[in-house]
């Protein structure tokens, strides 16, 4: 049985009076210990879908399809087994460690929080123990678990976020952008880590981030999405070297390759901006920004097509279904 | 070996020597400090300083309405009791019952204020219109419809001090509302929320400390209100008939005959009392805030 199993996922915000669509039909599958990666551009629904998965979305935000978590549906749980499964049977890593904790409660004190809302058995004394363990698992010294986060580096704030995450040992470890605003040494540094954890743990990950190159590095598979759906999937070294979709070609040239000249000179980009989610162009989203915009592309709806050596993308050069 | 609990404890002494060591060159604030410190203690050594049977109106000894002398240094009133006995005496209950309606006050503020910013529908906006609600009632006349309906049976001090907490905690409550609404915005309540904590939770374990300095600051703020508030309801008829306290003498004094009679001292020393203790609640409150606030000191 796969740890998270998501079925045609649709997330409609409610935006003023009207809806705004942030999800149109999503299926993403992470089994265990594996590493799953969601990459797009801002807006395009990854966080989105991380909230979607433990129901922390805003009150009012209209969702449909199926999202189990170790076979249990999480969009029609009670509230009281709702909170139990949070963090106990999925945890996230959060964005900008800095935010996601109190500044005025010690680290300790933070990580110890889930253990004591879902461990019965647990009392301040232990769970505070068990806090300064996590963070030498995650290697930071344990007496760190009397320092407030501003006394913390920033690599040691990710650091404290994964140990926090680790707290309840769930089998599935959600991590938004885990490594955005980190420079590139303390990036690898987390980036390791979490390879670690699922290594060593047997966790699934499900690594959300736009940067295509971080993805490819640590995932056994990567999901491209583009507004509110996916638009290629496949394994992760070979989507990153070989993309067919348009969009994800445009993603992954968008990393300079090393020591290339022709990449530094001329970095590519993708001009234009993702469309707003109220009003999606005709046919394939993506076709005023693509380079390869046939007339097909401005009245047909590609969806992603029949697996193909563990490949499918959502184009109509690709063989897309219609 | 050092323990986890020895580092707290030092850690806590450090954070409150650089507290005083901030304080006590706030100039004001240490000023207001050392008039707490003597009315504290005139309230406390009371009976050693003041023999209560000078507040006797059978047992007074002095002449009516004497000017200040040496024997009776605030003078005395009509019925011949020493002004400075009563002042003494109504010192312990003006500081007892503004800390208490204060502490009320502070508790009643904070809940509504936490409790209307952190629930969103209809609890928190009921909250939210409960407190406007109480902003703009006038204070004073509910105040003195609600001491006029209290039960007889409960003691009247208790009511006053009740009436007080009750009617002056909409101003906090406003102020932690809006720190609130802040501070539910920030990642990590969201975080919290994921890792499975309830609304308790997150309003004791996130909200809360947030919170806290700003309780404080305003907690000595309202000190003086309700010290005020006290004195006024006193001196309306509608505190308790049988304690002396500042609003009560000048409630005497003015229902003697003050003016015509031109004994100022059974007015003066009363309000002087009320005026400099709620001064002095008022200075340390502010340095209090400006040593707290980084972005104060930098302006001192």
């Amino acid at each position: 049985m796969s740890l998270l199993d998501i079925r045609d996922l649709h997330v409609t915000y409610r935006v003023g009076g009207g809806g705004l669509p942030a999800v149109r039909g999503v299926d993403l599958t992470v089994h265990e210990g594996q590493t799953v990666g969601l990459a797009g551009e801002s807006g395009c629904g990854k966080s989105t879908m991380a909230g979607a998965v433990l129901r922390l979305l805003p009150a009012g935000t209209t969702i449909t399809g199926e999202v189990r978590l170790a076979g249990d549906d999480v969009l029609t749980m009670s509230w009281g087994k709702l909170r139990a499964v949070r963090w106990s049977a999925a945890s996230i890593v959060f964005q900008g460690a800095m935010h996601a904790l109190n500044p005025v409660r010690r680290i300790g004190t933070q990580i110890a929080e889930p253990i004591l809302l879902h461990d019965a058995k647990a009392t301040p004394k232990t769970a505070l123990r068990r806090a300064g363990e996590l963070l030498e698992r995650v290697g930071v010294p344990a007496w760190r678990a009397q320092s407030y986060p501003h006394e913390l580096s920033g690599g040691q704030r990710q650091r404290a976020m994964i140990a926090m995450a680790l707290a309840c040992s769930p089998k599935l470890i959600i991590a938004d952008e885990p490594t955005t605003a980190l420079d590139v040494m303390v990036q690898a540094q987390v980036l390791a880590l979490l390879a670690e954890v699922v290594e060593e743990q047997r966790v699934g990950l499900l690594l959300i981030s736009h940067d295509l190159s971080v993805l490819s590095a640590s995932c056994d598979r990567i999901a491209v999405m583009y507004a509110g759906r996916v638009v290629e999937e496949g394994p992760g070294h070979e989507l990153f070297t070989a993309p067919r979709h348009p969009y994800a070609r445009a993603l992954a040239a968008a990393f300079p390759v090393i020591g290339d000249p022709v990449s530094r000179r001329a970095p590519k980009g993708l001009p234009g901006d993702p469309p707003d989610p109220r009003e999606l162009p005709p046919g394939c989203p993506f076709h005023p920004r693509c380079p390869d915009v046939v007339a097909d592309c401005r009245e047909v709806d590609v969806r992603l097509s029949a697996p193909d050596n563990g490949r499918r993308a959502a184009c109509v050069h690709t063989g897309g279904v219609r | 070996m050092k323990t986890a609990r020895s580092i707290a404890w030092a850690r806590r002494r450090v954070a409150l020597g650089a507290f005083w060591q901030g304080y006590r060159r706030d100039r004001e604030g240490l000023f207001g400090l050392v008039v707490l410190v003597v009315f504290a203690t005139v309230a406390i050594a009371a009976p050693l300083l003041a023999d209560a049977e000078g507040l006797s109106l059978t047992k007074a000894t002095g002449p009516r309405l004497a000017p200040p002398s040496l024997a009776y240094p605030f003078g005395t009133d009509e019925d011949g009791r020493s002004v400075l006995t009563e002042v003494i005496w109504g010192s312990r209950i003006s500081l007892l019952v503004g800390l208490a309606a204060t502490v009320i006050s502070m508790v009643i503020g904070t809940l509504v204020g936490i409790g209307s910013g952190h629930f969103r529908g209809f609890g928190g906006g009921l909250l939210g219109r409960l407190t406007e609600w109480f902003l703009v009632i006038p204070y004073l006349p509910l105040a003195i419809v609600l001491a006029t309906v209290f039960p007889p049976d409960v003691p009247r001090i208790i009511a006053v001090i009740i009436v007080i907490g009750v009617t002056s905690w909409s101003g906090t409550a406003r102020l932690i509302r809006a720190q609130t609404l802040s501070i539910e915005e920030r990642p990590y309540l969201e975080r919290a929320r994921a890792l499975g904590g309830g609304h308790w939770h997150q309003m004791s374990r996130h909200i809360l400390p947030n919170v806290m300095p700003l309780v404080l600051a305003n907690t000595t703020l309202t000190v003086s209100i309700a010290i005020l508030a006290e004195t006024t309801l006193s001196f309306l008829g509608l505190g308790d008939p049988l304690r002396m306290s500042w609003g009560k003498i000048l409630d005497n004094a003015y229902s003697g005959d003050v003016i015509t009679s031109g004994a100022w001292w059974w007015a003066l020393f009363p309000g002087l009392a009320v005026v400099l203790v709620v001064r002095a609640f008022n200075m340390c409150g502010r340095a209090i805030e400006r040593v707290l606030d980084p972005r104060l000191r930098e302006l001192a």
